[in-house]
C-alpha cells in the first residue's frame, strides 16, 4: 500500500521526508506538501504515517492486488508509550481497534551512556566478554561458554 | 558541479549502515574505545533505517540459558541442520554465546517483552524465537548507538570504500553522497564496520506495477553489504545460499508466529496434507542424513525450511495449489486472533492491510501461501556474505586470521547480512555481531594495525568523478531526445533494474522458472551480466534521489554477479525448494560439503572461486534423542 497524502491536512513540515527509509516522501515545490515520488519502492512500512504530527498521511493498498475501500490508521505516542491501531475492511464487516505498547520506559531513559561506565580493565580487554558481560548472558555469575565448558570441539568433516 | 566536498578527517570507526548490525557495533564501540572517535553513515535514518525499520513482533534468536531453555551448541546444530550442513559453527556458536545478554541490554533500555505468566521466563513462540511489542525497535536500538556515535550522518549513501596506498589491501574508510543536499563526503577512517545490508529486488518479484516494492525483505535493502565489500576485494562466501519464503500471497506477511504460537498448518486446495508424499522421492535427492521426517517427528530435529519450501512448489506444480495456511481453528480463541492481527501490525503492516482490502478474515476463511522470489542476505535462514575471521578461541586456522569478524581485507569488518556463513542470528545476533565486530576493531587500532594509512587526493577525486557520472550522463544526453525515458545513450535505475532482475530470473533461478537453472543457462546470465555491467557505466540520474537509485542498482549488480558465479561453481543442488541445478540435481557431500569462497579482483572484475573446508561442532551436541531412536534400531 503506498502511502499518499491529504492536501488538505499536510503544512509541508518535512517529518515524512526526514524519517522514509527509502527515500521516496519529498516536498512537491509547488504545493509545498509531501507526497510519495515512487510508489513502487514503498515497503508500506508506515514510518511516515507514524511521524506525521497531522495524520495527513495514509495508505491505498498496492494497485496491483489489493482493492479499494480498505483502511489501517495508527496514533503512535512516545509520550505514553502506546501505539494505536484500527482496521476497517472493504466490506465493513470488520473494524477493529488494538493498542500495543512500544516501550516499559518513558522514552529514551533506559539506555546507557556507556562513555560514563566504568572503563573495562586489561583482563577484560583481553578476554571474549563484552560490556555487561559475562553477568547479562544468564544474569547470573556464571561464565562465557567456550568449546572446553561445553565439552565441545570444531572438527573438520563430514557432520549432519 | 555545484557539490561540496566535506571530509570527516581521523575517524577510528566508520560505521557503515546502521541497522541492527550497526547499530550494535556503534554502540558497543564506545565501551571499548571510550577516546576514539566513532561515525556512522547511513543513507536513511537510523531511527528508521535497515529490515528492522517498521519493527518486529519476535526476537528470532535467544537461547534461554537462564532459564534452561537452550545452550548455544542447540542453536548451531539447528542452523547446521536447517542450511544443510553448511554453516561457520564458530561463528555462529560465537553469536550464540552472547545473544543473551544482548537481548536483556534490550530490556534493559524500554524493549516490551512479554513474559509467560506462569514461568517468569519470556514468552516463547517456538525454539529459539521469543515474543516483544517491538514498533519501536529500531529507534530504541538506534537511541543506543546515537549516545555512543560522535557523530551521525544521516542521509549519505556510501557508495565505495577507500583504500589505503600505504599497504595493500587494508581499509582506509568510505565515500559517498547525501541525498538531500548532494554533497560529496569523506570518511577517512582506520576501520570501517560494514553494516549495510542484504539484497531484495535482485531477482524479479511476483508482485508487478506499483506492487514491485510489496517485497519480503526491505526494498532498501539494496545489496550494499555486498556491493561495497567486493568492490573492496573481500573475499565473499555461500552467496549461491539465496533464500525463497513461504509467505501469505502477496502481503507476504510472516508465518512464524503462525506456525509456531498459533499452531496453524498448511493444506492443499483440497483440504489435504501434502508434505509428507514429496519427501521420499526428496530424500533420494539429498539423502536421509539430511531429510529424516520420521526423526523429525518424533524429536526437535527440524525439517530444513528449503526442504519445506519443496514440498509446497511441488504440490502447487501438481496442480493442487494454492497451498491455505488453515486459521480458521486457532482464530476462534479471540486471544490467539488478537496476536495474529497483533503479529502483522508490528512488522509486516501490508499484510493487514491487504487482508482488510480483500476481507480476507482468517477467523473464516484460510489464507493463500506462497513461495517468493528469491532473496539474497545473511541473517535468516540463509548465509550469504563476507569471509570474515571468528575468534581467537573457537575458531581453526583456516577460519581465523587475528581480528573477529573482519573481513580478507585489512581493517574492514562485517556484522549482520555482512558476514557471511552465520545464518539465523536475525536481528538480536545482528546486533550481537556488530558488538563483537567493534570490540574487535578496536583491538586492531590499539594493537598498532591502522598506522601510517595514506589516501591520495587522486582517489577521492576519482570516486568523486564515478560517483557524480550519471547525473553528468543525464545532463550531456537527456536533451537530445524531445522528451520521455527512451534514450539511445543511457539508461536510468529503474530500466537497469528491470533488465537486472529478469536476467536474474530467468537465469540463475528465479520463481519464474521455479526456481531451476543450470551450467548453460548461468553460463548465458553471466555473459549478459557483462554487458550489463557496460551498461551500467552509462546509467543516467536527472537528480539526486535517482542518483540514489543508480548507486543501489550497480550495488544490487555487484551481488548478483557474484551469486552467478557462486551458483555456477557449486555443481549440486544444495538447497533444493531455494533453488535447484538441473544438470546436478542431486545432494554431493563427497565433492561440496565445503564452504565456497570467492574473490572478484577490483582491478580486473576477474572471479577466482575456491573451496574452505567445513568444521563442525562435535562432542555434547549430540541430538540424544535422534541417538535414542538409532539405538532403538532406526535406519
Amino acid at each position: 500500500m503506498p502511502t499518499f497524502v491529504y492536501m488538505t491536512r499536510c503544512d509541508g513540515c518535512g517529518q515524512c521526508v526526514d524519517i522514509c527509509p527509502s527515500d521516496i516522501m519529498h516536498i512537491d515545490k509547488s504545493l509545498r506538501r509531501a507526497y510519495n515520488i515512487e510508489p513502487s519502492m514503498c515497503w508500506e512500512c508506515y514510518s511516515c504515517v507514524k511521524a506525521c504530527p497531522h495524520h495527513a498521511i495514509d495508505v491505498r493498498g498496492y494497485a496491483d492486488f489489493a482493492p479499494l475501500g480498505h483502511s489501517v490508521r495508527v496514533h503512535r505516542d512516545e509520550e505514553k508509550g502506546t501505539i494505536a491501531w484500527r482496521i476497517k475492511f472493504r466490506n465493513g464487516k470488520k473494524d477493529m481497534e488494538l493498542l500495543a505498547p512500544i516501550t516499559t520506559k518513558p522514552w529514551g531513559t533506559g539506555i546507557p551512556r556507556l562513555a560514563d561506565a566504568a572503563a573495562p580493565g586489561k583482563d577484560m580487554v583481553n578476554s571474549q566478554l563484552l560490556f555487561n558481560e559475562p553477568k547479562y548472558v544468564r544474569m547470573d555469575e556464571g561464565g562465557l561458554n567456550t568449546l572446553q565448558s561445553n565439552g565441545l570441539s570444531l572438527k573438520e568433516g563430514v557432520y549432519y | 558541479m555545484g557539490y561540496k566536498t566535506i571530509v570527516e578527517d581521523n575517524i577510528d570507526i566508520l560505521v557503515a549502515g546502521a541497522g541492527l548490525g550497526g547499530t550494535g557495533a556503534a554502540f558497543e564501540a564506545r565501551y571499548w574505545g571510550k577516546d576514539k572517535k566513532i561515525v556512522i553513515a547511513e543513507k536513511a535514518n537510523i531511527d528508521r533505517s535497515g529490515a528492522v525499520a517498521q519493527g518486529l513482533y519476535a526476537i528470532n534468536c535467544y537461547m534461554g540459558t537462564r532459564f534452561g531453555e537452550n545452550k548455544p551448541e542447540d542453536h548451531v546444530r539447528y542452523a547446521r541442520i536447517d542450511l544443510m550442513g553448511m554453516v561457520r559453527e564458530d561463528l555462529a556458536f560465537d553469536m550464540a554465546r552472547h545473544v543473551d545478554s544482548t537481548v536483556h541490554n534490550f530490556e534493559d533500555w524500554g524493549l516490551p517483552i512479554m513474559r509467560n505468566e506462569k514461568t517468569g521466563a519470556y514468552l516463547r513462540e517456538g525454539r529459539w524465537q521469543i515474543m516483544i511489542h517491538g514498533e519501536s525497535y529500531k529507534p530504541i536500538v538506534a537511541e543506543a548507538a546515537k549516545k555512543s556515535a560522535d557523530k551521525v550522518y544521516n542521509r549519505v549513501c556510501i557508495t565505495h570504500l577507500l583504500m589505503d596506498e600505504a599497504k595493500e589491501n587494508r581499509i582506509a574508510g568510505a565515500v559517498g553522497f547525501n541525498v538531500r543536499t548532494g554533497n560529496y563526503h569523506v570518511f577517512k577512517a582506520k576501520t570501517v564496520i560494514c553494516g549495510a545490508g542484504g539484497a531484495s529486488n535482485i531477482f524479479k518479484p511476483r508482485s508487478v506495477g506499483e506492487g514491485a516494492g510489496r517485497v519480503w525483505y526491505a526494498p532498501w535493502s539494496s545489496g550494499s553489504a555486498y556491493g561495497l565489500m567486493i568492490g573492496a576485494g573481500a573475499k565473499m562466501t555461500q552467496m549461491e545460499n539465496r533464500i525463497v519464503l513461504a509467505r501469505f500471497k502477496d502481503g507476504y506477511g510472516p508465518v512464524g508466529a503462525y506456525f509456531l504460537h498459533l499452531k496453524t498448518y498448511t493444506q492443499n486446495a483440497y483440504g489435504e496434507e501434502y508434505e509428507s508424499k514429496w519427501f521420499p522421492d526428496l530424500q533420494k535427492l539429498v539423502g536421509v542424513e539430511y531429510l529424516d521426517p520420521e526423526a523429525s517427528h518424533r524429536t526437535h530435529r527440524p525439517i530444513p525450511t528449503c526442504l519445506r519450501n519443496h514440498a509446497i512448489i511441488n504440490e502447487v506444480n501438481a496442480g493442487r495449489g494454492p497451498i491455505y495456511m488453515v486459521t480458521m481453528e486457532a482464530f476462534q480463541d479471540p486471544h490467539l486472533e488478537e496476536i495474529g492481527w497483533h503479529n502483522f501490525l508490528g512488522m509486516t503492516v501490508g499484510q493487514a492491510v491487504l487482508w482488510a482490502a480483500t476481507d480476507v478474515d482468517p477467523k473464516y476463511e484460510n489464507p493463500e501461501l506462497t513461495t517468493s522470489e528469491p532473496y539474497v542476505m545473511g541473517s535468516h535462514a540463509t548465509g550469504c556474505g563476507a569471509w570474515v575471521s571468528g575468534p581467537e578461541d573457537l575458531s581453526p586456522p583456516e577460519y581465523f586470521w587475528g581480528y573477529n569478524r573482519m573481513t580478507t581485507v585489512e581493517g574492514l569488518f562485517g556484522c549482520g547480512d555482512a558476514a557471511g556463513g552465520t545464518p539465523h542470528a536475525f536481528s538480536s545476533g545482528s546486533f550481537t555481531e556488530g558488538r563483537l565486530a567493534a570490540k574487535a576493531a578496536c583491538k586492531y587500532i590499539d594493537d598498532g594495525k591502522a598506522e601510517g594509512i595514506r589516501v591520495s587526493d587522486e582517489q577521492i577525486q576519482r570516486r568523486k568523478e564515478e560517483i557524480y557520472k550519471p547525473l553528468e550522463t543525464y545532463r550531456v544526453y537527456s536533451n537530445e531526445v524531445v522528451a520521455g525515458t527512451v534514450n539511445p545513450n543511457f539508461i536510468n535505475p529503474r530500466q537497469g533494474l528491470d533488465r537486472l532482475q529478469k536476467l536474474m530470473d530467468e537465469y540463475c533461478g528465479g520463481f519464474g522458472v521455479n526456481y531451476m537453472t543450470n551450467d548453460k543457462l548461468l553460463n548465458i546470465g553471466l555473459k549478459k551480466m557483462a554487458i550489463l555491467g557496460e551498461d551500467l557505466d552509462k546509467v543516467a540520474a536527472s537528480d539526486i534521489h535517482e542518483l540514489l537509485r543508480a548507486w543501489e542498482l550497480k550495488h544490487r549488480f555487484l551481488t548478483s554477479e557474484s551469486v552467478f558465479q557462486h551458483t555456477l561453481f557449486r555443481k549440486e543442488t544444495r538447497w533444493p525448494g531455494y533453488y535447484y541445478r538441473g544438470d546436478a540435481m542431486k545432494l554431493d557431500d563427497k565433492n561440496w560439503h565445503v564452504l565456497t569462497v570467492s574473490r572478484r579482483d577490483p582491478k580486473t572484475g576477474e572471479y577466482t572461486m575456491e573451496k574452505a573446508p567445513l568444521y563442525h561442532l562435535v562432542g555434547e551436541v549430540e541430538d540424544k534423542d535422534l541417538a535414542k531412536l538409532k539405538a532403538e534400531g532406526h535406519h
